[in-house]
C-alpha cells in the first residue's frame, strides 16, 4: 500500500503516550500473564518437567491433539478451497447468504458448536442414528474431535483463499486457455500454484487453531483417558488436582508448538510475498 | 476481516471464462452438501431442540433465575472488556500506522500472540498470577481482593482473549488510509485532538465498530479460558456459555439449548452486522 516510500519523519504528535501505553497495556495483559508459564517451569527442573510431559497420558493427549488437527487442517484446505472457487467464480441463487455464514464458526460460542455436535452425532441423533446402523461411531472418538475441529477451522481457509483468487488476472487463464491448455490444466498448473501460498496460511491457522481448541471439543470427544483426551483438557486435569508445575509443563510445550506454528506461517507469508510482488 | 474493497472501475463487460455448467452444479453441490452438515444442521438442531418442550419450557428456561444472573454476568464483561481493548487497539493502531520505529513488526506480532493460545491456557496463565496460591494472589486475598472463581478474573481472562480483535481490523485500513491527511491538518494549525476527533475516527469508525463487534461476540461467547477461571458457581461466576455447558451436562437438553439459541441468535446477529458494515464501507470508499 505504501507506494514510493520514502523516509518520512514523524511529525504527527502522540507517539510517546500511544507508544506507551500500548506497551503498557501489552505487558499487562499478554506478556506478565504469559510468562507465568515460564515462570512455573523453571522452578521445576528438567527431569521432573521431562516426566510430566512425557507421561503416558500426556503424550497421548499431545498426539491427538496434533493428529485430529491436523486431519481437520487438511480437510479444512480442500473444503475451504472448493467454497472460495464456488463462492468467487460462480453465480447462483443463495450465494451471498452462503457467503455470510462462512464467518458463523467465528462467531458462533465453541461451547454452542461443542453441544451441537455430540447431539448431532449422538447414537439418537440426526446423523448418528443412521451412522450408528452403518456401524460408524463419531462420538466419543478422535473422529467427533475431527469434526469439531473442521467446523472451527474451516473460515480461516475460505477467508485467507478468497480475496487472492478474486485478484486473479482474468488474462493469465485466458492466455493458458489460447495456448491450448484444458480447464483442468489450467487449474493444476496456473491457479493452484497461485493459490498455494493462502491454502498453505489458511490450513495452518486452522491447525493452530485446531490444537489448542477446548470448547468445541471436549462435549462430542468424550475425554476417554488415552483414547480421547486432548491436550488442552490435560491442563484442565492438573488444574484441578492443584498441580501448577504439572499445568504449566503441558501449556508450555502446547505454546511452543503453536509459537513455532505462528513463526513458520510469517515464513510462509515473506515467502509469498517475495514470489508475487 | 473488515476489507477495504476498491470502487468498481468502469464497467468493462466482459466474458469471464467460466467452467461447465456440469461442474460448476457438481461443485456448488458438494459446497452445499457441506453447508447443510456443518452449518444448516447445527443450527436447526438448536433450535429444534430447544423448542422439544414447548414455548413455555423454552421461555421458563431463559427466564430463569440463573439464566438472568448468567446474562446479566456476561453483559457486564462486555460492557468493561469491550471499551478497555477498543480504546487499547485505537492507541496501538495510532502508534504503529502513524509513526516510523524499530521494532514495529515484532510489536505487531505480540499484539496476536493471544490469538495462538489456547483459550485453557488463557484461563492457566491467571491462576498461576493472581490464583490464592501463588504469592501475589494470597496478598490479595489478605486485602479481601478475589480474582480468581469470581467476576474480576472473568474479566481479566476474557480482555486477554479479545485483546487483538479491535487492534486487527484497525491496523491495516489505517496503514491503508496513510498519514497524510492527518499531517495536512497538521500544517493546517489542527491540534492532536482535533486531528484524531475530526479526521482519524470519522475514516476509521466502521473498522472500528466491526472490531468491537467482534469482540463483543467473543467476550459473550468465550468458554476455555472463562471456565478455567470461573469455579462454576451458578448464580455468582456462571457466564452464559457456562451456564449452558451445566444444563448440558445435567441432561437438561432442552434447557440448555434453549440458552444456547440466545447465542446462536447474537452470533447470527454478528455475521449480519458484518455484511451490513461491509457494505457500508464499500459505498463510503466511493467518496475517496
Amino acid at each position: 500500500m505504501e507506494f514510493f516510500q520514502r523516509k518520512r519523519r514523524n511529525i504527527l504528535p502522540g507517539f510517546g503516550l500511544s507508544m506507551g501505553y500500548t506497551v503498557f497495556y501489552l505487558s499487562a495483559i499478554v506478556i506478565v500473564p504469559l510468562s507465568m508459564i515460564f515462570f512455573n517451569t523453571i522452578p521445576m527442573g528438567w527431569e521432573p518437567f521431562i516426566h510430566a510431559v512425557t507421561a503416558p497420558r500426556v503424550l497421548a493427549s499431545y498426539r491427538l491433539s496434533f493428529s485430529t488437527a491436523l486431519f481437520a487442517a487438511l480437510f479444512d484446505g480442500g473444503v475451504g478451497l472448493l467454497t472460495a472457487w464456488v463462492l468467487v467464480r460462480y453465480q447462483f441463487p443463495g450465494k451471498q447468504f452462503l457467503d455470510a455464514l462462512v464467518d458463523l464458526p467465528f462467531a458462533l460460542p465453541t461451547a454452542v458448536a461443542g453441544i451441537c455436535f455430540a447431539t448431532l452425532y449422538s447414537p439418537v441423533g440426526w446423523l448418528g442414528e443412521t451412522l450408528t446402523k452403518w456401524n460408524i461411531e463419531i462420538i466419543n472418538t478422535p473422529t467427533g474431535i475431527v469434526v469439531a475441529l473442521i467446523f472451527i477451522g474451516f473460515p480461516f481457509v475460505v477467508r485467507t483463499i478468497q480475496p487472492v483468487l478474486e485478484e486473479v488476472e482474468q488474462e493469465i487463464e485466458e492466455a493458458a486457455q489460447c495456448l491450448g491448455a484444458t480447464r483442468w490444466q489450467t487449474f493444476r498448473k496456473i491457479l493452484l500454484p497461485h493459490l498455494f501460498p493462502a491454502l498453505l496460511t489458511g490450513s495452518t491457522l486452522a491447525f493452530a487453531r485446531g490444537i489448542g481448541e477446548y470448547g468445541s471439543v471436549i462435549f462430542i470427544a468424550g475425554n476417554l483417558p488415552m483414547k480421547t483426551e486432548i491436550a488442552p483438557l490435560m491442563i484442565m486435569a492438573k488444574l484441578d488436582q492443584f498441580d501448577y508445575a504439572g499445568a504449566s509443563a503441558v501449556a508450555l510445550v502446547l505454546l511452543l508448538i503453536s509459537f513455532s506454528m505462528l513463526l513458520l506461517l510469517n515464513a510462509v507469508q515473506e515467502w509469498q510475498q517475495k514470489e508475487y510482488r | 476481516m473488515l476489507k477495504p474493497q476498491p470502487p468498481e472501475s468502469a464497467p468493462v463487460v466482459k466474458k469471464r471464462i467460466s467452467d461447465p455448467l456440469p461442474v460448476q452444479i457438481v461443485l456448488i453441490g458438494l459446497t452445499l452438501l457441506f453447508f447443510i452438515g456443518f452449518i444448516f444442521l447445527p443450527l436447526g438442531l438448536v433450535f429444534a431442540q430447544a423448542f422439544s418442550k414447548g414455548w413455555e419450557y423454552y421461555l421458563e428456561s431463559v427466564r430463569e433465575p440463573y439464566a438472568i444472573e448468567a446474562v446479566k454476568l456476561t453483559l457486564t464483561t462486555v460492557a468493561i472488556v469491550v471499551p478497555l481493548n477498543a480504546f487499547f487497539g485505537v492507541t496501538a493502531a495510532w502508534a504503529i500506522t502513524k509513526f516510523n520505529f524499530k521494532g514495529k513488526a515484532t510489536l505487531k506480532t505480540l499484539l496476536d500472540l493471544p490469538f495462538a493460545v489456547s483459550p485453557v491456557i488463557a484461563g492457566l496463565i491467571f491462576v498461576l498470577l493472581v490464583g490464592s496460591r501463588t504469592p501475589f494472589g494470597s496478598w490479595l486475598g489478605e486485602q479481601g481482593i478475589k480474582i480468581i472463581f469470581s467476576t474480576p478474573g472473568i474479566v481479566i481472562a476474557t480482555l486477554f482473549v479479545t485483546f487483538p480483535f479491535v487492534a486487527r481490523e484497525l491496523i491495516p485500513l489505517m496503514e491503508a488510509q496513510g498519514r497524510d491527511e492527518e499531517e495536512a491538518a497538521l500544517t493546517l494549525g489542527a491540534r492532536g485532538w482535533q486531528i484524531f476527533g475530526k479526521i482519524t475516527l470519522p475514516n476509521i469508525r466502521w473498522g472500528l465498530l466491526y472490531g468491537m463487534i467482534l469482540c463483543s461476540a467473543r467476550s459473550i461467547g468465550e468458554f476455555g479460558a472463562v471456565s478455567v477461571v470461573s469455579g462454576h458457581i451458578r448464580g455468582q461466576t456462571n457466564t452464559i456459555p457456562l451456564h449452558v455447558e451445566i444444563l448440558y451436562s445435567e441432561y437438561n437438553f432442552a434447557a440448555s439449548f434453549a440458552v444456547a439459541s440466545i447465542l446462536v441468535f447474537l452470533a447470527l446477529l454478528t455475521v449480519g452486522v458484518k455484511v451490513t458494515l461491509e457494505k457500508q464501507f464499500q459505498k463510503n470508499s466511493f467518496h475517496h
